[in-house]
């Protein structure tokens, strides 16, 4: 797809699993059309909101595999927020947590880090891609949305969309909402734990468990000890949402991401909560995991945490200062840093 | 899976269960029957008519219809006070189902794995097309990938298992049994079910004003038709018309 007048991303080099993905696909559930959408909600929503974009504005979701990006007909402002990644502008190291202005020629390269799984390159006004049933999340499986229903690769050209943005230079997005650890997953029992003894209840709770190296967008696969059914493991299929942690006859668990499936077959011991999607959805494969159960009070409080989070913003400290900006100085701990 | 188990409904209503915090699933049974269908349709449009604020969307299933919300604008139990509203409200179903004829080849290459079929099941490949265009499917329910119908009524000398290991790729359109249940395709695949025939109609078509031809409920009767009449009605499909037809019930 041609850029025309207005910016654009240009795609130097993709690894494997990178797309565009907004809120997700919704309201077509119905007809069979999965939801996609971006793996770990919560930063992708940080992402677009440092640049004042709605939370489900279509951003890059880039995998491990890593993505460099520059930019065509105008500099282009972003944002980067997820796992802790690399990244470098033209080489210079960058924090793992960016807002900046990307001149055209300039090159940003994102690539695996110490921790985490996926990140989100956000622009500001959003990735420009046709709206496919509602929605411009990549479902690769059905071809669905994104750019051109695929993953992105070497000389695809994204539409920012909106003219030229301001200069701003690089600037580190304080988020410490971003370095939560995935160790502990909370999860809201149901909406069939009755079909498991109570020993695999206690099980599942004890755990650990171990992330499986076959994980894509659609399921996490976990390794640990086999949970026995009490009630035989086929149900009538039912409804999925994403985080329902089925458990199929061998007894291990699959939690069911972004890509799953409307519906399905196996019973559904409990359901990650909304708020640890994305924790769980950033822990690498070997990682290990527990689940701790929750009510569903607790689950929808923790949800209006994230929520408010959004809602206040987020500040940024630039990485070369020449004035000190009342948002920074405001963002910045005046008590025990170097003002002390 | 396996159809039938109607004793499965239950009898004092639903039962409420949490798919996390954000969804609310109404079961009404554990098996597949009309009846427990009914219900969960009967909620679904029940809904659909009277909208609230934070209700996502609806899915109905075989037996359940799960309740995508957003607690943050309603809680859980006003959620099921209002399903409770809706259910004690008369009226039954706000929209009456549709009866499709679909026209299907069977012949091959299109009902590839007719002969295979026959012979797992002891009869001829004859009366395996025959059992599978002589009944009336009703469409439980979409799943699997956009506009894949899952369908009941499958004639009980065709309840062929599925396979142990898949087939490679069908065509899109491919209408298919297994399972205890048949289905029609809307997009190229490996499968487990068994490809009987295929429709030139397209149940999903993103760029008709209807892009999901059938709603979940609707009834389907297949017509054979043979391989030249399958390449004159695809290529009227193709250009976004409606091949299919509705015939009253």
């Amino acid at each position: 797809m041609s850029a025309g007048k207005g910016t654009s991303l240009r795609i130097l080099s993709a690894g494997p699993g990178v797309t565009v993905q907004d809120g997700g696909r919704h309201g077509y559930l119905r007809y069979g059309v999965t939801v996609a959408g971006p793996m770990d909600p919560f930063s992708h929503a940080i992402a677009n909101g440092v640049l004042g974009n709605a939370a489900e504005c279509a951003a890059l979701e880039v995998s491990l595999g890593g993505v460099e990006v520059t930019t065509e007909g105008g500099r282009v402002t972003l944002a980067v927020a997820g796992g802790d990644f690399e990244i470098t502008l033209d080489g210079r190291p960058m924090p793992s947590a960016l807002h900046l202005a990307l001149e055209p020629g300039a090159k940003l390269r994102i690539r695996a880090g110490q921790s985490g799984a996926w990140c989100y390159l956000a622009v500001a006004g959003g990735i420009d891609v046709p709206d496919v049933l509602g929605s411009r999340a990549t479902h690769t499986r059905s071809h669905l949305g994104g750019h051109e229903g695929r993953v992105l690769r070497a000389g695809d050209v994204l539409s920012t969309g909106g003219p030229a943005g301001e200069e701003t230079p690089p600037a580190r997005i304080l988020a410490p909402e971003l370095l939560r650890s995935s160790e502990v997953i909370r999860a809201l029992p149901g909406p069939q734990a009755d079909y498991f003894t109570e020993a695999a209840i206690a099980d599942f709770l004890t755990g650990p468990w171990t992330i499986g190296p076959r994980g894509d967008r659609m399921a996490c696969f976990l390794e640990g000890p086999v949970l026995k059914h009490s009630e035989g493991f086929n149900i009538v299929s039912d409804g999925i949402t994403m985080g329902a942690i089925q458990v199929p006859g061998e007894g291990q668990p699959i939690v069911l991401m972004a890509d799953r499936q409307p519906t399905g077959g196996y019973p559904k011991i409990a359901t990650v909560i909304g708020a640890d999607l994305g924790l769980l959805a950033q822990a690498r494969p070997g990682a290990k995991i527990r689940f701790r159960s929750v009510t569903h009070v607790e689950a929808v409080e923790a949800r209006r945490r994230q929520a408010e989070v959004l809602a206040r913003g987020f500040v940024t400290e630039p990485l070369v200062r020449t004035k000190f900006t009342s948002e920074f100085l405001l963002g910045i701990n005046l008590i025990d840093g170097v003002f002390g | 899976m396996t159809a039938s188990k109607a004793n499965l409904a239950y009898p004092d209503g639903p039962c409420f269960l949490d798919s996390g915090e954000a969804a609310l699933v109404v079961e009404f049974g554990r098996g597949v029957d009309p009846q427990t269908h009914e219900r969960v349709l009967a909620l679904d449009a029940a809904l659909q008519a009277s909208p609230v604020e934070g209700l996502r969307e609806s899915v109905p299933t075989y037996r359940s219809l799960m309740i995508h919300y957003d607690p943050l604008k309603l809680s859980r139990s006003d959620l099921i006070a209002y399903v409770h509203r809706a259910l004690n409200t008369p009226g039954g179903l706000a929209r009456l189902p549709d009866r499709w004829v679909m026209p299907c080849c069977y012949a091959p290459p299109f009902g590839e794995d007719v002969a295979e079929m026959a012979a797992k099941l002891g009869i001829s490949p004859e009366q395996a097309i025959q059992h599978h265009q002589s009944a009336v499917y009703r469409i439980y329910m979409y799943g699997f990938a956009p506009g894949f119908t899952y369908l009941g009524g499958l004639h009980e000398e065709i309840a062929v298992s599925r396979r142990a290991t898949p087939r490679p790729p069908h065509a899109a359109g491919a209408v298919l049994v297994g399972g205890g249940l048949a289905a029609v395709a809307t997009f190229s695949m490996p499968t487990g079910w068994y490809v009987v025939g295929q429709t030139p109609e397209r149940l999903y078509a993103p760029e008709r004003d209807k892009a999901f031809l059938m709603e979940p409920g609707d009834e389907i009767r297949f017509l054979p038709i043979d391989a030249a009449e399958f390449a004159a009605l695809e290529a009227r499909a193709l250009t976004g018309e409606i091949v299919a037809r509705k015939e009253p019930l």
